[in-house]
């Protein structure tokens, strides 16, 4: 049950998330080619800016994206109601967001 | 040499038909004498006339255009009238019978009829009225068939309202607001329409939450329309305009 907003908040952040996927994938590949430690990857993520806005983006944008998904399957498939499922977007939502932040502030601070 | 089970059951038909009413129902099963060519169609005109009276079921104009006999025929929305019974056993393995349903995302009324105002009901609600710029005191607007307008608004015009769409769509099981492909569909042609003036209204009324966004675009209506139009598309370019539309804050 989405109107032309969530459709769009729901395109829009699939489209950043396609660059983000991409170059997520590309640069774990890359890092642990010889077999990097942890220790040797926060060295480099910690105190990092680009670091930091990169994987915020990404979960910002998940948190939209997924959320939004998983409002029109909770309605299809479980007939939740228009009120109720507000708050489930919102509550899956922000779920998204503060375990992704936690992560992000996890490696780059 | 052929087993018993798979030797052609001679003349008669298998033939399971739904009966009940908007609480519950059961098959029943009739024997039809099978004919060379025959729709399905005739198979529940047979039964209705020989052997179940009672039978009540749907039908006008024979031929495939007025909508109204459309049922789930072994489990897929069909026009009976066009159907043949050899097309719609193909693949149905020997000693199976022919299976008639009323048709499916309809409440049921009796047996094979559904009521169809909440389908119609959703036409309205997608502002599939037109909505005239001229007076009729006014002369006639020439559009060009060439236009790429009415090209797209011909492309999806040929619509028998026969809800077989509605029936195939999963959206539309899923989400009791949705409008559903041929509601949509019918929006479509009349945004292509450079007569009306209900663009940015009829914008609006396929963006809420039965729009036109709740299309899975997984296309069963376009795979299933009779008239081999394509709702699909038709709701794919609402989508675009309506986000254009968002975007100019239009709507
Ligand atoms: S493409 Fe859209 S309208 Fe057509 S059957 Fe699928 S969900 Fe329904
Ligand atoms: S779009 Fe096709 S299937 Fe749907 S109501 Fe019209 S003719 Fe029937
Ligand atoms: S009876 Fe009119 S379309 Fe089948």
């Amino acid at each position: 049950m989405i109107g032309v907003r969530l459709y769009l908040a729901q395109r829009l952040s699939a489209m950043v998330m396609v660059p983000l996927v991409f170059g997520h994938l590309a640069i774990m590949i890359y890092a642990i080619r010889d077999g990097l430690s942890a220790a040797e990857i926060l060295s480099r993520t910690q105190g990092s800016i680009f670091w930091g806005l990169f994987y915020g983006l990404f979960v910002i944008a998940a948190a939209i994206h997924a959320s939004i998904g998983l409002r029109v399957l909770a309605h299809e498939y479980l007939k939740i109601g228009n009120t109720n499922l507000n708050l489930l977007t919102g509550l899956i939502g922000s779920g998204f967001l503060i375990l992704g932040a936690r992560a992000v502030i996890a490696v780059t601070l | 040499m052929l087993s018993e089970a798979e030797k052609p059951t001679a003349e008669f038909l298998d033939v399971a038909i739904w009966r009940g009413n908007a609480k519950r129902g059961v098959f029943h099963s009739y024997k039809v004498p099978q004919l060379e060519n025959q729709t399905i169609l005739d198979v529940v005109s047979y039964v209705q006339r020989h052997i179940e009276p009672k039978l009540t079921y749907r039908f006008a104009c024979r031929v495939g255009m007025c909508g109204s006999c459309a049922m789930m025929v072994n489990g897929r929305p069909m026009w009976t009238c066009r159907t043949h019974v050899d097309r719609a056993m193909r693949g149905i393995m020997r000693g199976n019978p022919l299976t008639i349903e009323p048709l499916r995302n309809l409440p049921v009324i009796k047996d094979l009829a559904c009521d169809m105002s909440g389908f119609f009901e959703k036409w309205t609600r997608a502002e599939g009225r037109f909505h005239p710029t001229r007076t009729r005191s006014e002369a006639i607007e020439a559009i060009s068939p060439d236009s790429d307008a009415r090209k797209a608004a011909n492309e999806a015009i040929e619509c028998i309202n026969c809800a077989v769409c509605y029936a195939a769509c999963d959206a539309v099981t899923g989400n009791k607001h949705y409008l559903g492909p041929a509601a949509l569909n019918r929006a479509w042609t009349l945004i292509n329409d450079q007569r009306d003036g209900g663009r940015n209204l009829r914008l609006s009324a396929v963006s809420g939450k039965g729009g036109c966004h709740n299309c899975h675009s997984q296309q069963s209506c376009s795979n299933y329309c009779p008239n081999e139009l394509n709702p699909t598309m038709s709701i794919t370019g609402l989508k675009r305009e309506t986000t254009k539309a968002a975007l100019k804050r239009e709507i």
